[in-house]
């Protein structure tokens, strides 16, 4: 019963944190059809400023994150215009070697700024202790992720389902040549969406520097798993991104919890019987 | 092939003389690099098996590893029971990997773009956790030792390379010739075609699916020779040849040198394990600074690939004339 909790605790706190770091993905690979390899990169940029808020200047753990955040935005908008934009026009195999290509200057620079060692993150000591429900006490750090994760997934309900931002981005989404003869500015729609999916991965990498440490080779070697998530999850999904970190986080968890000596190899099977089950993913719509 | 032009034919033979050439220059004028050039020409090997799965037929995969990781461990087992014969551990390869391919390419070959891609790799993490996990046959994550017996029982492997260099550089002339026949045969435009649009091959009678399975696994074979060449040449193999890294690496190289053209693969191959080389021994720790500032030049300045360029500052002087 109790490696059930922690299975279940541990795996939906993952599950969130992917959640975050995917799910800008998902949405600008579904609205622009850019396969996006660097965007992993945003998630370690954001962990390693919060780092170097937390240890170079000092700050306490929420303004290390804001600024991080803030930095990672301001860096976000100017990428997309200069290099992304062209990119959207070329093909599938151009994009590819293009932000593959923005992962290593991504790496480079931050290993050259910090080094390649892992850049830790303590979160502050009340959340290192235990918070009592009563009837069992639950790991106070995963609760706070698992916290900021549904208040991050309540947010994105209400930008998507009612604002006029929301009616915009899911017009592009679902037709983005319609939306734009319609007079929706898609390139507008398009850049915002970016920095708000750089700006959640950056909260992703920050709350999930526990699960996935950060370091310089991050994007590259967490790459696959935010690839998987999208692509089970159905592309420019939002639920679907929900649904599927949550469910392959409490299965990788699980997983190693049971069975470590399988290594990952439950997750990646998962996947292949989803995606033969249904080949655009969960949500992912079927006709395109 | 009979409706393949004569010059074609004569181009493609001055081609691989060329190849043949540059390759014994390569000899005498690295005789200190020969282990850094037989890698090259693995690699050239392997990213030619991408450009005919991927260039050609427009199959997308971030999996190849899982061919090449095939046929290296194919060469290995079969080196470690008394198979020590090099070329018939490259035939063992190839077949490992043509028939991995072939399994994994009736599931896959159903499937398109993105999730083609994730599938690919799923298959490339599944097989290198099996190798893993079933530690007493494939040595685990330590991998195998392996010693090389003489080739055709005559020809031993010395320790500078020399024979080893030989031996890889014949094979990638051979692998060259036999991709050259096969794209310019009825069976390589019906790949073009399958590329171009799947849906009037379907129209013109093409059996489309069965094609793409084919294609697959000659493509593995090929792949599947790149890996056990470098488990022979290396005398080691781990379940290093399953990362997705290199699956990513030969990617990289295929389209930096221009897909879909099979010397693009060789140029890209000789760039980028070029670059990479000079680039990681003058700057250990920043060499990805300029990988990096590379790829993103020839996305942006010649998005065909590096061996675009010529056509690219031709008609660009046409047009200043």
């Amino acid at each position: 019963m109790n490696t059930f909790a922690s299975i279940c605790i541990d795996g939906v706190a993952y599950g969130m944190i992917l959640f975050m770091i995917s799910v800008g993905l998902s949405v600008t690979m579904g609205l622009m059809r850019v396969v996006n390899l660097a965007h992993g990169g945003f998630a370690m940029l954001g962990g390693a400023l919060a780092h170097f808020g937390m240890a170079a200047l000092g700050l306490n753990f929420a303004a290390a994150a804001a600024l991080a955040i803030v930095v990672v935005v301001a860096l976000s908008a100017p990428m997309e215009r200069l290099l992304y934009r062209p990119l959207y026009r070329m093909g599938e195999l151009q994009q590819v070697l293009a932000t593959i290509g923005i992962t290593f200057l991504m790496i480079a620079s931050v290993s050259y700024w910090l080094g390649t060692s892992i850049l830790e993150i303590r979160l502050p000591s009340t959340l290192s202790g235990a918070v009592n429900l009563g009837f069992r006490t639950l790991p106070a750090d995963r609760v706070f992720v698992i916290v900021i994760g549904l208040i991050v997934i309540g947010a994105l309900y209400l930008l998507v389902e009612r604002t006029r931002f929301g009616v915009k981005l899911r017009a592009a989404v679902d037709e983005r040549d319609a939306a734009a003869c319609l007079g929706i500015d898609t390139a507008k729609v398009f850049s915002r969406t970016f920095a708000l999916g750089a700006a959640l991965a950056a909260l992703g990498g920050i709350m999930g520097a526990g699960l996935l440490p950060i370091d310089a080779y991050y994007p590259l070697r967490y790459m696959v798993l935010f690839l998987v998530v999208v692509a089970v999850g159905g592309l420019g999904s939002i639920a679907g991104s929900f649904l599927a970190a949550l469910g392959l986080g409490v299965l990788d968890t699980a997983a190693r919890y049971l069975a470590p000596a399988y290594g990952t190899i439950f997750f990646y099977v998962a996947m292949i019987v989803i995606l033969g089950w249904r080949p655009h993913g969960l949500l992912g719509r079927t006709e395109s | 092939m009979s409706f393949a032009p004569r010059n074609a034919r004569l181009r493609d033979l001055a081609l691989l003389l060329g190849m043949a050439v540059a390759a014994a220059a390569a000899y005498y004028a690295f005789p200190d690099n020969l282990a850094f050039a037989t890698r090259v020409i693995i690699m050239m090997i392997f990213v030619l098996s991408l450009d005919f799965v991927l260039g050609v037929a427009g199959i997308t995969t971030l999996g190849h590893s899982a061919l090449f990781g095939a046929g290296a461990y194919a060469a290995a087992l079969c080196a470690a029971h008394g198979w020590s014969e090099p070329v018939l551990g490259v035939i063992a390869g190839a077949a490992a990997a043509a028939l991995v391919a072939l399994l994994s390419g009736l599931f896959l070959m159903r499937t398109r773009g993105l999730t083609l891609l994730m599938l690919t790799i799923a298959v490339t993490e599944v097989l290198g956790e099996l190798v893993n996990k079933f530690s007493d046959i494939t040595g685990g994550a330590d991998g195998l030792d392996i010693l090389m017996g003489p080739i055709f029982g005559v020809l031993k492997f010395d320790f500078r390379g020399q024979v080893g260099y030989i031996y890889a550089a014949c094979a990638l002339l051979l692998v060259f010739a036999f991709l050259r026949v096969l794209v310019a045969s009825p069976f390589g435009l019906a790949a073009r075609g399958i590329k171009e649009s799947p849906a009037r091959m379907r129209a013109i009678g093409a059996p489309v699916y069965w094609r793409l399975v084919a294609i697959y696994a000659i493509g593995g074979a090929v792949a599947g020779v790149a890996g056990a060449l470098s488990a022979q040449s290396t005398s080691l193999v781990s379940p290093n040849v399953f990362d997705f890294q290199l699956s990513a690496d030969a990617l990289i190289m295929l389209i930096l040198g221009g897909a879909g053209r099979l010397y693009g693969a060789l140029f890209g191959a000789l760039v980028f394990m070029s670059v990479h080389q000079v680039a990681a021994s003058v700057d250990p720790f920043n060499w990805l600074f300029i990988i990096g500032a590379l790829l993103l030049a020839v996305v942006y300045v010649a998005p065909a690939g590096l061996l675009s360029l010529p056509d690219l500052v031709k008609r660009q002087l046409r047009f200043s004339r």
